[in-house]
């Protein structure tokens, strides 16, 4: 296996982890197909997916636990991808924490530390710091296995933080918690890489976890990296199908683009949108059932804006209210939230689903 | 599952403990069998093995179970017994390494697999035990007879004959050939149920492979390490077949000395006492290996 180091792919100055066209065979199947990404030093960077998209074996390439086929990878513009993950600066939170079972809380956290060489007495005062910092100084003579899951959770992230990598990589390490301790987890570690500001690299199938902790979110499916955007960007303007209905719920009326401007819908009917997709694409507008406005029946719509359709179920969220609106020819979601001056529809009424121009978005596949 | 004596209007302590204690007699009358038959041919023979061992040796060769002594152990002393006792040790130590080098690499390869590999894997090792074991010295000592296949080879390579046959050098080899699955099997029982992510873990913590190694799996490992060891150990201090077969006058083991005292001899106690030395050597081991946490067996 070689590296090839490809020239004409740029590498930005302040790149952490700078990914240049990697591609990862595992015998025939391709896991990860050519993808280049740069990642920027201090930020907290998402890469999200479905399961089996490649997200984990690129987080595993960066940590050296993988080789790549092919590619270029630099850690701070230098060249790692062949080198063994003690090699490497940087240290990873593993999915199921991985924790030493033979080893005590504070012998775990110091292991790192000692590996590498540092004096004992420094060991000692790093890991005592690091598991003060979450918060777990008095279990240091535990075993793991005498710890809950979110304190098994704590230990992890003290075990590579106090080895003060340049890149944390995090592998669904909120996975196994239940809801309530992973929200708490979730505001505790945004609030430990704004405090120490080391560039995050987190892989999650959950595309709220990656909505609400990250500064960028790369999207992967099927090993290819399909848009890499803030988390607003992602989701108002998804650059492909896959990402449109990954991100969030989404309705999408399937079409053909007809000029700049206007999206002709499989109803025939020509709604205004703008897209750079040149005419004759088959494209799906991406309309957000929190987007969708519910009106009065009009007797024809206005055609651009508006489609009319018949309340076919209603369902009560408690925040919010869902109905499944069933036009000519498909069922659009539109969602409302629940305040005392919005009026609850019955099924069978008829109804029109309205929107803005900038609130959907046209994808292609 | 609890049997229900008689249907009580609720359930109270006292009925359920009428529960377990009706289910743990069920238990014990399940494994009575079993422990009628340890105790006619093993638990009784030992007594009778340790009551000879305080016996004493008549004039004819036969055995006087009247005036209890020592002597029997005391002749333990002697440099004859010494000089065998140290060589069986020694040699059961050099086997037990070697399989533990020779068997670990292996095991660890075997539980990193796929299972149908794996399986398969398994199978190998087992597969001596398909042949009798007294066969299979014998296949030994026509391998490395004067005229058999190793001698020739090493000729045909220039490096002379070879006279490996009836040295200490043919007994390791056959007790590490007869023994090495003993070895395996418990290595790869340890190994397998180690998360092997701790070792990636380990390597992400700077650590080197012989690091990982040292830090990590063998830590973990250790049961299996034990296990496997006394299941070497044990069997080599008191092998008889494989000396027997492949060693030669001037390597007599304690099980051939044993035999001897019994057969050749005619002094029972002496036979006895050594016997019941070497089965206490073993029981204290195996405790040793209990205590140690042992969880693989």
């Amino acid at each position: 296996m070689t590296v090839r180091p490809t020239a004409d792919f740029d590498t930005a100055i302040d790149a952490a982890v700078s990914i240049g066209r990697i591609t990862k065979k595992f015998g025939d199947v391709v896991a990860v197909d050519n993808i280049s990404l740069d990642i920027v030093d201090g930020e907290f960077f998402a890469l999200l997916g479905p399961s089996g998209c490649g997200k984990t074996t690129t987080l595993r390439m960066i940590a050296g636990l993988e080789f790549p086929t092919e590619g270029s990878l630099k850690i701070f513009g230098e060249e790692v991808g062949m080198l063994p993950p003690n090699k490497r600066p940087v240290n990873t939170v593993f999915q199921n924490y991985a924790l030493f079972p033979h080893m005590s809380v504070i012998q775990n956290v110091g292991f790192g530390l000692k590996m590498n060489g540092v004096a004992k007495s420094e060991v000692a005062d790093r890991a005592a710091e690091a598991l003060e910092m979450v918060r777990l100084g008095g279990l240091a003579n535990r075993r793991p296995s005498q710890l809950s899951g979110g304190q098994q959770q704590r230990v992890a992230l003290a075990r590579a933080l106090v080895n003060r990598p340049k890149v944390l990589l995090l592998d669904e390490p909120l996975g196994a918690l239940d809801l309530k301790l992973r929200q708490e987890m979730q505001e505790e570690l945004k609030g430990l890489q704004r405090e120490l500001g080391i560039t995050f690299v987190f892989v999650t199938h959950d595309q709220e976890e990656a909505l609400t902790m990250s500064d960028r979110i790369g999207i992967m499916h099927e090993g290819k990296l399909l848009q890499v955007g803030s988390p607003e960007q992602i989701y108002e303007k998804p650059s492909n199908r896959f990402v449109a209905d990954f991100i969030g719920n989404t309705n999408l009326l399937e079409g053909t683009v007809q000029d700049a401007e206007t999206v002709c819908l499989a109803n025939g009917a020509r709604i205004s949108v703008a897209s750079d997709h040149p005419a004759g694409t088959a494209v799906a507008v991406s309309l957000r059932p929190e987007r969708a406005v519910i009106g009065k029946h009009e007797s024809s719509g206005n055609g651009q804006t508006s489609v009319n359709g018949v309340i076919r179920s209603v369902t009560y969220l408690g925040n919010a209210v869902v109905y499944q609106v069933e036009l000519d020819w498909m069922t659009l979601e539109a969602r409302e939230e629940n305040r005392t001056s919005v009026t609850r529809r019955e099924p069978g009424q008829r109804v029109s689903i309205s929107w803005n121009p900038q609130d959907v978005a046209v994808v292609a596949e | 599952m609890t049997q229900v004596l008689s249907h009580p209007e609720e359930v109270t302590p006292e009925f359920e403990k009428d529960a377990a204690r009706a289910q743990s007699r069920r238990g014990f009358l399940m494994a009575l069998p079993t422990f009628v038959y340890l105790g006619l041919f093993f638990v009784l023979p030992f007594l009778i093995v340790i009551v000879y061992s305080f016996a004493t040796r008549n004039r004819f060769g036969g055995t006087d179970l009247s005036g209890w002594n020592f002597e029997a152990y005391r002749k333990l002393g002697d440099s004859v017994v010494r000089d065998i006792l140290f060589r069986s040790i020694w040699l059961a130590l050099i086997t037990t390494i070697i399989c533990l080098v020779l068997a670990y690499p292996f095991a660890y390869f075997i539980a990193t697999r796929r299972p149908a590999v794996r399986n398969l894997m398994l199978v190998f090792v087992m597969i001596p035990f398909w042949s009798n074991f007294l066969v299979r010295n014998y296949a030994w000592r026509v391998l490395l007879g004067n005229d058999g296949p190793v001698s020739q080879l090493s000729e045909v390579l220039g490096l002379g004959e070879t006279r490996v046959l009836f040295t200490p050098v043919a007994v390791v080899l056959g007790l590490v050939y007869g023994f090495l699955p003993f070895m395996i099997l418990p290595l790869y029982a340890a190994i397998e149920r180690i998360d092997l992510r701790l070792m990636e873990a380990s390597r992400d913590l700077y650590a080197s492979g012989w690091q990982s190694f040292r830090r990590v799996l063998l830590p973990l490992s250790m049961p299996g390490v034990i296990a496997g060891s006394i299941l070497v150990f044990v069997p080599s201090l008191g092998a008889y077949v494989t000396p027997e077969i492949l060693g030669g006058a001037k390597t007599t083991l304690l099980g051939s000395y044993i035999v001897t005292q019994f057969l050749t001899a005619r002094n029972w106690p002496v036979g006895a006492s050594l016997s019941f030395v070497l089965m206490a050597v073993m029981l204290a081991a195996t405790l040793v290996y209990f205590r140690k946490g042992g969880r693989t067996l």
